[in-house]
């Protein structure tokens, strides 16, 4: 019985039509693929990317100097030396980040005390010569100039879980 | 006395005290730990910080532990939920007043306050109102202050008073209002005042050079012993990524129990100073070239063995024992004897009547248990400040302590007599030691102590015979305060001349094809000889080994190779007690600079010196030792009858050289040259 009716089936391309359905029944369905880079998957306000150094809003750098971020990173990827600034203050003379070693893991931003080293949503960063992994202090600081606004609406948006 | 021992029970097991300790001293004793911020074993009790706190049977509050004198049969917990509760709340009282500034603090990760806030603090504070603010005072070059963050332990305050004898930091008004200062603006500026910043509990005092520059946690600490005075303090060197961020004492109670004097504390600035040598110079028809190293050693090499005997070798006394012994060892080979360190000595007349080694007549910490001291010729806290710091405590204690040197020099505690105003030859011949020698008499035990002025002197071998004779007469030994680190370690590593060679003094006088220096600037080192450095330009070929670079070299030498400071050579200081103190190199080289003995090693390869195929600074030192044998130590005893002075004897022609001044460290460490004392020798009345 059994044969006879998989002749038939074979005959009618069943088979075929079943896993039409299934390209029928997801061809009506909303795309979860995305076109990458023309589209772009949402972010957690809490994503960790590219790094950034931060100022107050009256221009003053926000970090002190302090190196707990140095030693709490897991993976050794900062490095930081520090002098008496112009002003007297704890200053950062060198603030490195090698970004091949940074694995991301944001403890860096958890653990500094006024919120200047954070870990922004850019993700799509290259290098293209040596040594263009290591990212200064002079480059944390632009990246935290450019995207204050993105730095700051997701440090709001973050607040209350905090 | 048994009588002297009670049995108490220290959180539920019994301990066996002595009459008159205090409870804290006790469960130190036994390991049970009470937090603790005034208390300071080497300090007088306070009991002001009253964290301390344990809960004693049948008294119906916590007490001090540091103020509680142990009693028979006591029973003390320093654990009960009663003591911890106490604890607690002192650390909440503590906590009200204290900034949350930690981040930007420098004692923060080593501070006692964060560490027991740790322990004995809650998460949150309880407490809202406003915080009190302090001014800064601005306490000399040496100390920053961030009196915000003062807890009122008055440590600083009772180092003052008790340590250096000088209280110049003192509290004002009371209660929430009180203030740690200096009542009236000034230098806290005594040459141990910078021991405060490592008493301090909090971040109220601390390093002004070192500051903000590292983390304590980031830091790797090195042992190493200091190279500026006979004493060798012992030091640990707090490293980060091969460069010295400071210095602070390792604990040492045979030499310099827990304190440092500042010039041991701050010289590592001149490590990194701008006037380092940073690559083999040579001179070339009066103009300075680079050149590399092996181009330079070659053409020392040359210079010595064609000079062969005509060489004269100088090392400073604070070159350590292996360069002494590679130095000697190439004088060997080249022939000639015409080596010495002695380059502060003016007077050689009896040489042959000293020691093996210049010796302090008793260990350093037995200076404090005399009963008698009679120091001739030194200005002793400028040229050992731990030295003067134990004769304090002899003096403390009861010791009669008389001076003689021409000029009066300030001491923080009761002089039996000063003789003073007069040449040292004249000073100890005249009728005025009577009454020093009486006391040195009657004392049971006795030290007259030559010291570095009476060394430098014209007259030296007049001085020390009468010195000598003093001691004798009275049954007093005889020690002697020597220059630089290591006096003693180059007079074993045979750094002097013997009889048939030239001594310093004369040995810049004579016809010498070459001379090599060792760790020595001529313009300011050298007292042996006056007009050194223009003796030295006149010689055919001077090579100078040296950290540093300076225009008296240039003019003198023909050759500068680099050489790394103490901090950057492996080596031996054997301090004027005898004690061999070996350290490693705790800091990478500055520049192309190489550790002397290494320099001093190659040069005797290239001289073809046999056996000279050391591979480490201790294989050099074990072959020292080695021939050393067995050195008892021993005071000058050459002749009692007092010669003429063979120099001038006037107080004028002494030196005295500035404490801030003594070496080319010292000299360019920019903090120490900003003191007041450093400033005053530079006025010139120093």
């Amino acid at each position: 019985m059994n044969r006879i009716v998989s002749y038939f089936k074979t005959f009618a391309l069943w088979e075929l039509l079943k896993g039409l359905s299934v390209t029928q029944k997801n061809f009506f369905r909303k795309s979860v693929t995305l076109e990458y880079p023309e589209e772009k998957t949402p972010q957690s306000p809490r994503f960790r990317g590219l790094h950034a150094l931060r100022r107050y809003p009256n221009g003053e750098e926000r970090c002190i100097a302090c190196k707990l971020c140095e030693a709490v990173c897991p993976a050794l990827a900062i490095t930081i030396e520090s002098h008496v600034g112009e002003d007297g203050t704890r200053r950062t003379s060198r603030y490195d980040i090698d970004l091949f070693k940074c694995i991301y893991c944001g403890f860096c931003e958890e653990a500094c005390p006024v919120d200047a080293i954070v870990e922004t949503r850019i993700h799509e960063y290259h290098m293209e010569a040596p040594g263009e992994n290591i990212m200064t202090k002079d480059k944390l600081l632009a990246i935290g100039e450019k995207y204050d606004a993105m730095i700051s609406a997701d440090e709001a948006a973050d607040a209350k879980y905090r | 006395m048994s009588d002297d021992v009670i049995n108490i029970e220290v959180d539920g097991k019994p301990v066996e005290a002595k009459r008159g300790q205090m409870v804290i001293e006790v469960t130190d004793a036994v390991g049970a730990y009470v937090p603790r911020f005034c208390y300071h074993e080497k300090l007088s009790i306070a009991a002001n910080c009253r964290m301390c706190l344990v809960e004693v049977e049948k008294a119906p509050k916590p007490l001090p532990a540091c103020a509680t004198p142990v009693n028979e049969g006591m029973k003390v917990f320093t654990k009960s939920p009663n003591a911890i509760a106490a604890q607690k709340a002192t650390m909440e009282f503590l906590l009200i007043n204290h900034p949350l500034d930690c981040p930007i603090c420098d004692q923060g990760g080593e501070c006692e306050l964060q560490d027991l806030a740790m322990g004995y603090g809650r998460d949150v504070s309880r407490y809202n109102d406003g915080k009190r603010v302090v001014k800064d005072k601005d306490i000399g070059p040496l100390v920053s202050t961030d009196m915000t963050r003062c807890i009122h332990c008055t440590r600083c305050v009772r180092f003052g008073e008790e340590v250096t004898g000088r209280p110049q930091l003192g509290t004002t008004e009371r209660g929430e209002n009180m203030k740690i200062g200096t009542y009236i603006e000034q230098n806290v500026d005594h040459e141990l005042s910078a021991n405060i910043i490592d008493l301090c509990p909090v971040g109220a005092l601390n390093n002004k050079p070192y500051r903000y520059s590292a983390r304590a946690w980031e830091m790797v600490q090195r042992p190493t012993v200091s190279p500026h005075d006979c004493v060798g303090s012992n030091l640990y060197a707090h490293v980060l990524r091969g460069t010295v961020k400071r210095i602070v004492p390792r604990e040492n109670e045979a030499i310099n129990e827990t304190w440092l004097a500042d010039r041991d504390r701050y010289s590592y600035e001149a490590i990194y100073s701008p006037a380092r040598l940073e690559s083999p110079m040579v001179k070339e028809s009066g103009e300075w070239r680079q050149l590399d190293w092996e181009e330079a050693l070659a053409l020392a090499a040359r210079r010595l063995q064609a000079a062969g005997s005509k060489t004269g070798i100088l090392a400073s006394p604070s070159s350590t024992a292996e360069e002494g012994h590679l130095l000697a060892r190439i004088a060997s080979h080249l022939g000639t004897r015409n080596i010495d360190h002695r380059i502060e000595r003016r007077d050689f007349s009896d040489q042959d009547a000293d020691p093996a080694y210049p010796w302090l007549g008793c260990d350093i910490a037995d200076i404090e248990k005399q009963d008698a001291i009679f120091v001739i010729g030194s200005n002793v806290r400028r040229e050992a400040p731990i030295i003067a710091h134990r004769i304090r405590k002899a003096a403390l204690g009861g010791a009669s302590v008389s001076f003689a040197s021409s000029e009066p020099h300030e001491y923080f505690f009761d002089v039996d007599e000063y003789l003073s105003g007069a040449g040292l030859a004249e000073l100890l011949s005249g009728t005025g030691t009577k009454g020093v020698v009486d006391k040195l008499t009657k004392a049971e035990n006795a030290l007259v102590l030559l010291g570095n002025i009476a060394g430098r002197h014209e007259a030296f071998s007049t001085v020390r015979a009468l010195a000598a004779e003093i001691a004798k007469s009275s049954g007093a030994k005889l020690g002697t305060l020597s220059p630089g680190a290591n006096s003693a370690g180059l007079c074993l590593a045979g750094v002097l001349p013997g009889a048939d060679g030239l001594h310093a003094g004369a040995m810049l006088d004579q016809d010498l094809d070459a001379v090599v220096l060792l760790g020595i600037e001529p313009d300011v080192d050298i007292h042996s000889t006056a007009g050194a450095v223009d003796k030295l330009s006149r010689k055919d070929f001077v090579v100078a080994l040296t950290a540093f670079d300076s225009s008296a070299l240039r003019e003198a030498a023909d050759l500068l190779l680099p050489i790394g400071t103490w901090a950057e050579t492996s080596g031996t200081y054997i301090n004027v007690e005898g004690r061999w103190q070996s350290f490693d190199g705790v800091a990478n080289p500055v520049g192309q600079s190489r550790p002397a003995w290494k320099v001093l090693r190659v040069l005797g390869n290239l001289i073809e010196a046999p056996q000279f195929d050391y591979l480490t600074s201790e294989d050099v030192r074990d072959e020292l030792q080695t021939g050393l044998g067995e050195i008892q130590p021993q005071s000058y005893s050459g002749s009692t009858k007092p010669a003429k002075p063979n120099g001038e004897d006037a107080p004028a022609a002494e030196i005295d050289t500035p404490i801030y001044s003594v070496d080319g460290l010292v000299r360019r460490a920019a903090a120490l040259q900003m003191t007041t004392a450093a400033k005053q020798a530079a006025e010139g009345d120093g």
